[in-house]
C-alpha cells in the first residue's frame, strides 16, 4: 500500500487528477475550492503540465472545451456560482461528446449564498443544469480516499464514454484533512487514444475531424441525440455505484450521499442502540441513480429516510425508486448548515 | 491651558494598523501599551500639544476611528 | 471651552465597523465616497451595487440602498437600475478581479454606452477575499498563490491597464487614476471621486476612478510597508493622472 499523506480535500482531488494523467487545468478562484486552483498552479509546472487562471468560469469552461477537443485529459474545478456559469459550456461539451472532468465543491445558495458546505446543487448536477437532453456522470464521494479514487475513475469513464463527468463534493469535503494514499502516476502511453475523432491536425493524411454540437438539420440533430441517449443507456447499465451499510435486516433505510452519507452511518449506529434497525443506502453515482438497487428494499423497509443539506432534491429520486410503496421521510438543512448526527437522529426518532 | 486641537481615537474600533501614527507630521500619536477587545494595540494620543490640526491622521485612518476638533474662536 | 468639528466621519457611512483588514485602503475610499455623497447632498437618492470580493459587504457600511451583483456584473446591474430610475444616483464599487477579470465585458460596455453611473475601481493587484491569487493587474514578477513562480508575460500576460483601455471609449465622461497611500493623495482622490459623481449628476456620462490601493494581508507586508511598496512599484506600472474630464470646473 502506498504511503499515506495528510492532505486537504481540494488538494487531494488535484493530486489525484495529476496521477490520472491530467496535464491541463483551467480554473478560477472561488471559495471553498481555491486551494485546488492554487495547487494546480504550483504542481503543473513541476510535471510539465499547463495551468492557467482564466478570467472567469465562463472562459474556463470554454478553455476546457478547447483542450478536450485535442483528446487530452483536462479538468476544472469551481463552486456553485461558478458551476452555474459553466452550464452553457457543459451543454456544448456534452453535445460535442468531449471527455472532461469537473469538480463542484458545493456551497450554500442560492445566489451568492455563503461559503459553507451544502448539497443544493443536486438538481443542477443530475437533472440538467444546462440546456438540452444531456446528462453528466455524477460522483458523490464521502471521504478523501474515495474522492481520490473517484477522481481517477472520472477520467477513465470520461474517456470511455466521451462524456463530461462531475465530482460533486461539498465545502466540508473540500476543506477537511484526512490521510490518503495516492495511486502511482498513470503511464502516458497507456492513456486512451482519441485519434479517431480528436482535433490534432490532418497532417494532410486524413479527412478533417469536425467536433461540434451543431446540426442545422433537425433530423441530423435527432440522430446525434439518439447517439447520446444510447450512450447514457450504456452508462446506466454499467456504471452505477452505491454502498449498502447495515441494510440486511433494516426497517429504516436512510438514504444520503457525500459527507452526509458518512454522517448517516453514525446515525444508523445511534438508532440501533435505541433498538431501531436502521441502515444506510449511500448512492455513490448520483447519476446514474441506483433506482432499482434502492427499490430492492421496498418490501423489507418500513420507512425510507432521506437526509440532505438542501430543501430536498435527491428525495425526488428516492420517491421515484420507492414508488409509493412505503413512506419517505426527510431531514434537511439549508444555508450551508451541516447537521449533527444528534439532530438527524432526533428527527428519525420522531418519524418511527 | 486649552489645547488648540483635540484628537479623539476610538480605541475599540482601532485595528492598530499604524497608518495614522506614520502619517502624523508632529508625532502626536503612538501605540497604546494596552490591548483593545479585538486584541490590537490601538493608536492613542501621546502629545496633543504638538497637534497642528492637519487632519492627516483622519485622512489615513481606514476605519474612521479619528475625529479632530479645533478650539472655537471667541 | 467650545470645540468645533474639523475632521469627522461622514453621515453617509452607517457606522458599522468595517470588516476589512488593518490598514486596508478600502476603508479610506469608503469614507471618501461617503464624504462626497454628503457634500453633494445625494444620500437620499443614491443606490449602490457591491461586488464579489472583499467589498462584498460594502452595502452594510453605507446609509444608502444597496445590492450585491454576481461577480463582475455590477456595471450591468447598475445599468438596469439607473435606466429604471434615472433620477437616482447609482454607483458601483469594484475590485480588480470583479472589474478587470470576469467583468471586463460589463465595464467596457457600460462605459461605451456612456451609462450615467459612477464606478469606484480599487486596484490592489491581487485577489483579496479568496486568499491572494493573481489578478489581471498583478505586476510582472509578483508571486501570488496562482503565480507562485512569479508572473511572467509569456505565460500570464502583462498587467492590464484598465484606465488606458477605457479612455478610448467615447461614452466615458470622467476617468482618472489616483492612489491613497499618502494624506495628500487621499485628498486628491476625494476630488476625483467627486468629479466622477458629477459626471452622473450633470448627466454627462460614465464616471470612473481607478484607485491604486494596498492589500497588506495578501502582499505579506505591514500597512506602512504596503504604502511604500505601492509607491515604489505600482505607480511605475500604472501612471497617475486624469485621462478624461468632460466635467470641467462646474460645481
Amino acid at each position: 500500500m502506498a504511503e499515506k499523506v495528510m492532505v486537504k480535500g481540494t488538494e487531494a482531488i488535484a493530486e489525484a487528477a495529476l496521477r490520472a494523467g491530467c496535464r491541463l487545468y483551467y480554473g478560477y478562484p472561488i471559495t471553498p475550492q481555491s486551494e485546488l486552483t492554487e495547487y494546480m498552479a504550483r504542481r503543473m509546472p513541476e510535471i510539465d503540465g499547463t495551468f492557467l487562471q482564466a478570467e472567469s468560469e465562463v472562459a474556463a469552461v470554454n478553455m476546457i472545451y478547447g483542450a478536450a477537443c485535442t483528446g487530452k485529459r483536462v479538468m476544472t474545478s469551481t463552486s456553485s456560482p461558478g458551476f452555474s456559469l459553466m452550464q452553457e459550456g457543459i451543454s456544448y461539451i456534452a453535445g460535442a461528446e468531449l471527455p472532461s472532468v469537473f469538480v463542484n465543491v458545493v456551497r450554500g445558495g442560492p445566489g451568492l449564498g455563503d461559503i459553507q458546505p451544502a448539497q443544493g446543487d443536486y438538481f443542477q448536477a443530475t437533472k440538467g443544469g444546462g440546456h438540452g437532453d444531456y446528462k453528466l456522470i455524477v460522483y458523490g464521494p464521502e471521504s478523501l480516499q474515495e474522492a481520490v479514487e473517484l477522481t481517477g475513475k472520472s477520467f477513465d469513464v470520461a474517456d470511455k464514454y466521451r462524456t463530461p463527468v462531475l465530482i460533486l463534493a461539498d465545502g466540508m469535503l473540500g476543506q477537511m484533512m484526512e490521510p490518503v494514499s495516492f495511486p502511482d502516476f498513470v503511464d502516458e502511453k497507456e492513456l486512451p487514444d482519441h485519434s479517431d475523432w480528436a482535433m490534432t491536425g490532418t497532417k494532410m493524411e486524413r479527412d478533417a475531424h469536425r467536433v461540434t454540437s451543431f446540426n442545422i438539420d433537425p433530423y441530423g440533430l435527432e440522430e446525434m441525440n439518439k447517439r447520446y441517449q444510447a450512450r447514457y443507456k450504456e452508462i446506466i447499465k454499467n456504471e452505477k455505484m452505491y454502498e449498502e451499510y447495515m441494510l440486511e435486516d433494516a426497517d429504516v433505510v436512510i438514504v444520503a450521499y457525500g459527507t452526509i452519507g458518512r454522517i448517516a452511518k453514525s446515525v444508523a449506529k445511534m438508532a440501533r442502540e435505541k433498538g431501531v434497525k436502521a441502515g444506510v443506502f449511500r448512492p455513490i453515482t448520483l447519476w446514474p441513480f441506483p433506482y432499482e438497487e434502492l427499490a430492492k428494499y421496498n418490501d423489507q423497509a418500513k420507512l425510507f429516510f432521506t437526509v440532505e443539506m438542501s430543501a430536498g432534491q435527491m428525495i425526488e429520486d428516492v420517491k421515484l425508486s420507492v414508488n409509493g410503496k412505503k413512506p419517505v421521510g426527510f431531514y434537511g438543512r439549508m444555508g450551508g448548515v451541516v447537521p449533527t448526527p444528534g439532530e438527524i437522529f432526533a428527527k428519525l426518532m420522531e418519524l418511527v | 491651558m486649552e489645547h488648540k486641537f483635540l484628537v479623539e481615537v476610538d480605541q475599540e474600533r482601532c485595528k492598530g494598523c499604524s497608518l495614522c501614527i506614520d502619517a502624523c507630521p508632529t508625532n502626536v500619536l503612538g501605540f497604546s501599551k494596552g490591548f483593545n477587545a479585538k486584541g490590537y494595540h490601538p493608536a492613542e494620543v501621546q502629545a496633543l500639544d504638538d497637534c497642528i490640526g492637519c487632519g492627516f491622521c483622519y485622512q489615513m485612518c481606514p476605519d474612521v476611528c479619528i475625529e479632530v476638533k479645533a478650539l472655537a474662536k471667541q | 471651552m467650545a470645540y468645533i468639528d474639523r475632521f469627522k466621519g461622514p453621515h453617509a457611512l452607517s457606522g458599522k465597523e468595517f470588516t476589512y483588514c488593518p490598514g486596508c485602503h478600502h476603508g479610506i475610499v469608503h469614507r471618501l465616497v461617503a464624504e462626497v455623497i454628503d457634500e453633494l447632498g445625494i444620500e437620499g437618492k443614491t443606490m449602490m451595487v457591491a461586488p464579489v470580493g472583499c467589498a462584498v459587504f460594502s452595502y452594510e457600511f453605507f446609509n444608502v440602498d444597496g445590492t450585491v451583483a454576481a461577480h463582475g456584473r455590477a456595471p450591468a446591474v447598475a445599468t438596469g437600475m439607473k435606466r429604471a430610475t434615472p433620477e437616482k444616483t447609482v454607483f458601483t464599487y469594484q475590485g480588480d478581479g470583479d472589474l478587470a477579470a470576469i467583468g471586463t465585458a460589463e465595464i467596457v460596455h457600460a462605459a461605451n454606452r456612456g451609462e450615467k453611473i459612477t464606478t469606484i475601481f480599487i486596484n490592489n493587484a491581487i485577489y483579496g477575499m479568496t486568499g491572494g491569487q493573481m489578478a489581471p493587474t498583478s505586476l510582472l514578477g509578483m508571486k501570488t498563490t496562482t503565480s507562485p513562480y512569479g508572473r511572467r508575460a509569456d505565460r500570464e500576460g502583462h498587467p492590464i491597464h484598465v484606465s488606458e483601455v477605457l479612455k478610448e471609449l467615447d461614452g466615458v465622461a470622467y476617468l482618472s487614476r489616483t492612489k491613497v497611500n499618502t494624506p495628500q493623495d487621499v485628498i486628491k482622490t476625494k476630488k476625483a471621486i467627486k468629479k466622477a459623481f458629477l459626471a452622473q449628476e450633470k448627466g454627462i456620462g460614465f464616471g470612473i476612478v481607478e484607485v491604486l490601493s494596498t492589500c497588506p494581508t495578501n502582499w505579506g507586508l505591514t500597512p506602512v510597508e504596503s504604502n511604500k511598496w505601492l509607491e515604489e512599484n505600482m505607480t511605475k506600472e500604472y501612471p497617475l493622472g486624469v485621462f478624461v474630464d468632460k466635467v470641467g470646473d462646474g460645481k
